[in-house]
This record gives C-alpha cells, structure tokens and sequence, in this order.
C-alpha cells in the first residue's frame, strides 16, 4: 500500500551541499528541516576562495566537459569512480548559469559576461569566480534562496542542534534522528523518512588545518558506529599554500597562482634534486630565486595539482632550502598588475592582517597544510545505463534511506581533489539528492508515522546513557590536551609523506588515546551552552576516523594520489586500484577494511604525468546516451 | 617592545543576570591572537586567583575573518576574534591586559556568545534574496557591468556579524532600530537587474517602524566593519530610495517610474 504522502526530509549541516540540498527539496515539494551547529550562514563553505569548476567554454580555448572529467579523473589519481565525475563536469555549466540567476556576485568581462580564471591541474581557463571568497558567496547565494523557503513556510532550521543519532526501525530503515540543542543540551528526537547528512570534512582531527572548528567529522563518525561504511578515509588533501599559525593553518588560495604568483626558495647549486623526469639537477642558483614548481613541471608551473605542490616544497624544505632554513617557502604575488591584485584581495588582506606584511610589496611566507577530506561516507552511484539505475538511488549510503553529499562523502575527487572542483561537487551533489530523495520517498511502503514510538524512546536513551556516562566522568586528562596530542602524532605521520612504520605506531598511539579518553573529566558540568561537554562527545567519533584514516594509510602499499609512500614509490594498479570500505565492528579495537573495485568504464588508467601534458582532446569511451542531469 | 613573559586576558563572562569580571594570566607568544588565547584557557581553565574554573564559552568558526562568529567587544571594540593579534592589542593601550566582553546589544546566550539571530530575521523582512522561477537550467542570469558587481561583491561579503550594530548608538533600548547591516542588504538585492524586480517591497520594509529614518548619521558602522563595507553609502543611496518610493507610491504606475 503506497504511502501519505509525507514527504518530510531532515537535512544534518547547511554548507553548500545541505543548502542546494534543502533548496531543491523544498522546490520538488518536501518539507525540509535543516539541523546545524552554527547558523548555516557561518558554514565552512565560505573558506572556499579560488573558485568553482565548469567548462563553459566562452574563452576560446574549446574547452568542454568532457575535458573537465578527464582533468578530474586524472587528477584523482584514477582513484574516483567515473560515472559521478563524468555527470558533474557535464551538469557544471548549468550550475554556474543557476548560481548567476541567484546572484552569486561573480567577476565579469568586459562586456559583462562571466570572467573565469586557471586552476591547478588543468591547462583551461575554467574557474568561475567572486574575487577570492567565491566560497562566500556561493553559499550566500543558496542560503538566501533556502530563507526564501523558510518565509514560505516549506524549510524549519534547528541551528544551533548538533546531531548525535540516526534512528532507525526494524528492518534497518531510516525513520529520524536524535540531536542535542548546543545551548540548553536538550535532547530531542526529529521524525522523518530521509535523513541527509552534509556535515562537511574532518579537518580538525588534524587540529590546525584550514578547516573552520565546525569541522570535526564527527557526524559521519557516529554513523560509522552505527554500521556506515567510510570510504577512502586515507585521502586527505594537504593544501600546497597556507600561513602558518598558532591556532589554525589560514588558507592562502590557488587562485594566487591561477592570477600568476610564483613560488620560490632561494637556489643552492651546490645541492641537487631528483626531478620528476628523472633527471637529476642542480638546486637553481646560489643567491637567486629558483622557481621549482616552474623548473621541474615546465608545462603546469605553479598549478601543478595540489598533492604534487605539496610534495616538493616538503621536499625542497627538506633539502634546507625552506626559507631561513625554516618550513616555509615563498609565495610572490608581488610582480601581478593592479587589476589581478584587486581580484585577490580578500586574501591578501587577511595575509597582511596576521602578519603584518603587504603581500604587494613583499612575498608571502607560506607552507602545505591539511585542507580536504578526499574519503568519507560511502554512497551508492547508479550510473546512467545501468539496467537497476531506477531501483538504487544515487548519494545513499548502506543504511537505507540515509544520504550523504558534499565533502562528508567520498566521491567525485579519488585520490586528490583538484582545485575548484569542491564547490562544484557539494552543489551537484546537493541537487542530485534533491532528486532522489523524493523518488527514495515515492519507493517506501511505509512512513515513520508507522513507527513504534519505541525506536524513538530507545534512541533517546541510548544518548541519554553517553550523556551521563561523559558528565560523570572524573579522571585527570582534559580533553583538549588529547585533541592536542592526537593532532600532533597525524600531522606527523599520516599527511604529505607516511611510512609503514610510523602509522603502525601512530595506530597504537590512536588505541592509547581511546583509553585515556576514559579517563577524562570535564572542566565543566554546567547544563548550559557547554562546549567541553559537546566537543568530549566529538572527539570521541574522531577517534574513530583517526583509526579509519591511519589503518587505511598503513595497509595500502603503493603511490596514489594525496597518499605518499616512500617505500612503495609507484602506483600500483594491479593491486590497490580500488576503494578502501572501513565497517565498524564493536567486538574489535580496529576498522574491519575490505576494498571495492574503482568504476573505471570510461577512462582506463593512463600515467598521471604533469611535466610535459599538452592540451589534448582526450577520448572517453562507453559514454550512455541516456543521462538525466538534475537541472 | 621589551620582552613580555605573560599578559592578562580580562573577561566579563557569566549567565544572564550573573556576569562577572575574571581574570587568566597566560604566557606571552608573539604570534597570539584572541582565539589561541581561549584555546590556551581551554586547556588550562586556572584563573588568576588560581582556582579552576569553567573554560570561557564563546563563539569560533573559520578563524580566518569570512564567517562572522566570533564576533566580541576586545579592548571595548566590537570586532572578529580571530583577527585580533595580541601583540597588537597591547602595543595599542600600553597595558598588560586585554579586555574581552560578549556584545551588549544582543541577548547573552552565556559568557561572550549572545544570540544575533535578530539579524537573521531582519533578511525575511526585507525580503533579501532574488526571487527566481525555479532551480532549472535557464541559461545564465543577467549581463552585468564590472563596476557593479565590484559594489555587489562588497555589499554581499558582509558575515551577519553585527559590529555595526553593536557600535550604533541609535540601536538601544529605547529604539527598535535595525541597523546598517540590513539597509546595505536592500542596497545589495535592489542593484540586481532581477532583485529590481521586488525593490518596492524592500523599501517598503525600510520606511516601516525602526527603518531608515532612525538612522542618525553618527556613522560608527562604517568604522567598525571588518569587511570595509562602504556602510555608510548603503545608508545614502537606500535613504534616497525611500524618498524616490515615496514619491513613486503616489504618483507612479508600475510601468514607468
């Protein structure tokens, strides 16, 4: 017997995907409540600086999507299954013009039409772009549209709630969730059929990332407890450009060296450095510039995709060259005319804000730092011609009925996300699942208005039991200090480079974080607005990705992408071209990992060369006719 | 500036109707700023009586001056958190302390976090988005000038943050005063060829109880933005609309100005 129609969808997180999630919803005639820890306003969406993705084409380069999903795979490390990619590059053009229709204040033309500007890892001017917040103002743009629904009665915002639990019935099916009010530390049961979780990254486990504090993971990480499969948890991007500071790493954008910043150490021809070519060379000149990047990838320069950047200013740095022998390398947007200083100053101005130095006059002293979270909750991907495309739905994790979408997922980037391709991706996605969803509402033979009020009850006391169980602890650590700790033992060992050796032991370090954990006391026992409370009961999901992530790195011997293994310098297709699934078995004090073959029906994997790529009219085969994009 | 060992962070914290002055000694770090000083307490919540207290509440986000949270009254100014560097703080008064405080002009949620959801109601009322046909494929929006989407993209960096109407004397007790955030808002949704379209409704919202007319030139908001917003321009250009409404109300039809 088909269902009321009681099309009711909780969404968990409004950045850019839970937003374009909730708008399109909202349009498709759902009743949207969203739950975020901070006004969804306040989203790390609004970090993004450079820009978003699309081939449209307008700058007479004869660019076109299908170029962009080559670039994107590629870039990937051929680790991203192909299908999602592929619609994504194809739906970017009709995004930009949406966000445009919204808008989304992007940079013009001179005659007014859309400007767009060069990313890494791709040879095309392709990069839509609003000075350098474009982040901000994509998400503005789509939060304004979602108020719009709330006036209309048609959205309801629980901000300020965090969620702790989904809530699911019998047969395993996703009736609502339990959230906690972050001020009054009230918990409260949500009722729905859909549940879509949009909670962004993870960067925080790493501490000082470029990630705002709302990014602890620790959503996914509760799910991963309650059977959610994490894939690809071992892909963490680590951002070529950031400035160093005490309390986070603060991004210094791409798009710096899309408008023509260099990136430079002073030379020493006394030393030498194996470049990707396989030549050796010289270390530049001794008392000039050298402009590495530029040297050793004559074709991509400076946008070289991020994971490679990363990789050889850690390498040069090693060589002692960093600046004053310190970490730091140079980052010169000193040379670029006024106009292009102007598209970049939000950016500079914050440098010069924590600093103290004008980057128009001098060169930024920056270094790599954690940024993206390349893995996360696995979810399903019928592709286009698949005989059961009507039967699954796309963005749904293996708990039915509960969606995943935008950085919290693990699809679209593989192995290494390129630049600007993120904003794109956590739109998509959110489009995508405003058009599933409803079909997943359509498919139900029963409602949570069936449900018996004890899944509910249960839940809430199954929160209730951690609630008190945390409040009542007495030990002497402090929970911060183990946030410390923990950070301190990733950063090292499972970011740019990693060795077996070192995540065995930081795995271990992991274990004996977890059992300190229990020896925590709470700073404060106040039932309002208590942060330590609600960062204890992060931090212990974060645990669990810290295990996901460290585990995944340890056992995937071979080259690939963000993930950096000395001893095992090439990729290694025949072995680890596949995805990393972590399930969570309560009975064991590790992830149980399995892998999955990688989607590869268009592309087969080529070598992932920048040193002398020309533009080129790249082939994909066995592309189906019958692609319905979401808008 | 000689070598400092430490400095002293004084906080008016507390609950509704029970706030208080405390004080934290900590280490001195030239590359401090306000945030890694909380996180410093977090870790160590021991003030300068050496008690153990609770750790300081407030509110953080992207730590890099973009999402508006960590708004608060440091050296009785009201401004981001994580942009205000220590050193600098002291260097400015000459003193070993630095004063923070939750906004005064909001309801206190707990220590220096207060409920600014009122400016979030404010963008209902006057209507601040644009109102598009639907989420579909209809090729791109409308051509625009550089120029404008300059002035746009200013308009549109503005976090919800509420400095200026923190710093405004005319938003009080006394006055249901909306402040310039929302005026620059209707400046920004009106300079879209589409949001045009809805402009009346917005002036509309402006001439209504605690509008535009309250506003007394006194001109603090421009001062305190963190994004440079030219605020005060806003004020100008919506103020001069109004009047042109006004006018419009009674003698326009709706296909000629």
């Amino acid at each position: 017997m088909p269902v009321k129609n009681n099309k009711k969808v909780i969404v968990v997180g409004g950045g850019l995907a839970g937003l374009s999630a909730a708008m399109k919803l909202a349009e498709q005639g759902c009743h949207v409540q969203i739950v975020s820890v901070t006004k969804v306003k306040r989203s790390h969406s609004v970090c993004a600086q450079g820009g978003i993705n699309a081939a449209v084409n307008t700058m007479g380069e004869d660019d076109s999507p299908l170029i962009h999903a080559y670039d994107t795979i590629k870039g990937g490390d051929f680790l991203g299954d192909q299908p999602p990619i592929l619609e994504m590059c194809l739906c970017g053009p009709s995004i930009i013009y949406l966000m445009d229709r919204l808008g989304c204040p992007f940079n013009r033309t001179p005659e007014g039409n859309l400007d767009f500007r060069r990313f890494g890892g791709t040879l095309y001017n392709r990069t839509a772009f609003c000075g350098a917040s474009t982040g901000q103002q994509l998400l503005y743009a789509l939060d304004e549209q979602v108020r719009r629904w709330e006036v209309k009665g048609k959205v309801e915002k629980f901000e300020n709630h965090e969620f702790l639990r989904l809530v699911l019935d019998d047969q395993g099916i996703t009736r609502g969730i339990v959230m906690m009010d972050l001020f009054n530390l009230k918990l409260e049961v949500l009722k729905a059929d859909a549940v879509v979780i949009a909670t962004g990254g993870l960067g925080l486990l790493f501490k000082k990332s470029t990630n705002s504090t709302f990014c602890t993971g620790a959503a996914n990480g509760r799910l991963y407890k309650q059977g959610m499969i994490y894939a690809n948890g071992e892909f963490i991007q680590i951002h070529p450009t950031a400035i160093p500071g005490k309390d986070k790493m603060r991004l210094m954008s791409e798009s710096a060296r899309g408008e023509g910043g260099r990136i430079w150490v002073y030379g020493d021809s006394s030393k030498s450095i194996l470049a990707p070519d396989g030549k050796t060379i010289p270390c530049g000149v001794t008392g000039q510039p050298w402009y590495f990047l530029e040297e050793m990838y004559p074709a991509f320069g400076n946008l070289v995709p991020r994971d490679i950047g990363a990789r050889e200013i850690l390498r040069v740095c090693e060589l002692g060259l960093g600046v004053e022998g310190r970490m730091e390398v140079f980052l010169d947007v000193s040379h670029l005319p006024k106009e292009k200083l102007h598209k970049l100053e939000s950016i500079l101005d914050i440098y010069a804000k924590f600093t103290g130095h004008d980057p128009a006059k001098v060169p930024m002293k920056i270094f790599p730092a954690v940024h993206y979270t390349m893995g996360g909750a696995w979810v399903d991907w019928p592709a286009a011609d698949d005989p059961d495309r009507w039967s699954r739905f796309r963005h749904m994790t293996n708990l039915r009925g509960c969606f995943n979408v935008g950085e919290s997922d693990f699809q679209y980037h593989g192995a290494n996300r390129l630049g600007a391709n993120s904003l794109l991706s956590c739109i998509f996605g959110g489009l995508v699942v405003g058009t599933e969803v409803p079909r997943y509402l359509q498919s139900l033979s029963s409602s949570y208005v069936d449900a018996s009020a004890g899944i509910y009850e249960a839940a809430l006391q199954q929160e209730n039991v951690i609630k008190q169980d945390l409040m009542g602890r007495r030990g002497h650590e402090n929970v911060h200090r183990l946030h410390d700790e923990l950070a301190e033992w990733l950063v090292k060992n499972v970011t740019v480079k990693r060795n077996n050796q070192d995540l065995a032991s930081t795995l271990n370090k992991i274990k004996e974080i977890k059992e300190r954990y229990q020896n925590i006391s709470l700073d404060d026992h106040s039932q309002f607005a208590n942060q330590t409370y609600a960062f204890a009961h992060q931090f212990s999901s974060m645990l669990e990705l810290a295990l996901i992530i460290t585990k995944g790195a340890l056992l995937r011997n071979e080259f690939r992408g963000a993930h950096y293994k000395p001893e095992f310098p090439e990729r290694d297709d025949t072995q680890w071209l596949k995805t990393t699934k972590a399930a969570y078995d309560p009975q064991q004090d590790e992830p149980v990992i399995s892998y999955a073959p990688v989607d590869t029906r268009y592309l087969t994997p080529v070598l992932r060369d920048y040193t002398h790529a020309k533009k080129i009219k790249p082939t994909l085969e066995n592309i189906p006719a019958n692609i319905a994009l979401p808008i | 500036m000689n070598a400092k060992k430490s400095y002293i962070l004084k906080i008016f914290r507390g609950h509704p109707g029970k706030q208080y002055w405390e004080e934290f000694e900590l280490p001195y770090d030239p590359t401090d700023n306000v945030i890694s000083a909380l996180m410093e307490i977090q870790k160590n919540p021991v003030n300068r009586q050496n008690l153990k207290v609770e750790p300081v509440t407030w509110e953080q986000g992207c730590l890099e001056e973009v999402c508006g949270s960590c708004s608060m009254l440091i050296n009785g100014t009201p401004r981001q958190a994580c942009t205000a560097l220590i050193a600098n703080l002291l260097k400015e008064t000459g003193s070993d302390t630095v004063t923070l405080a939750p906004f005064s002009k909001f309801p206190l949620v707990r220590d220096l976090i207060v409920d600014r959801g009122r400016m979030f109601d404010n963008l209902k009322k006057v209507h601040a988005w644009i109102e598009v046909d639907g989420y579909f494929n209809r090729g791109p929006g409308p051509k625009m000038s550089q120029e404008v989407q300059d002035i746009r993209y200013s308009l549109s960096t503005c976090m919800t943050c509420g400095c200026c109407v923190e710093a405004c004397p005319q938003v009080n007790d006394r006055s249901e005063f909306v402040g310039a955030q929302i005026i620059s808002q209707v400046r920004l949704f009106n300079s879209h060829p589409t949001g045009k379209m809805q402009r009346s409704q917005r002036l509309h919202a402006m001439m209504d109880k605690g509008g535009i007319s309250h506003c007394g030139n006194a001109q603090n908001c421009g001062k305190v933005c963190p994004k440079k917003i030219p605020l005060h321009d806003s004020i100008a250009a919506v103020g001069r609309d109004v009047g042109l409404q006004a006018l419009r109300d009674i003698f326009s039809f709706p296909d000629r100005e």
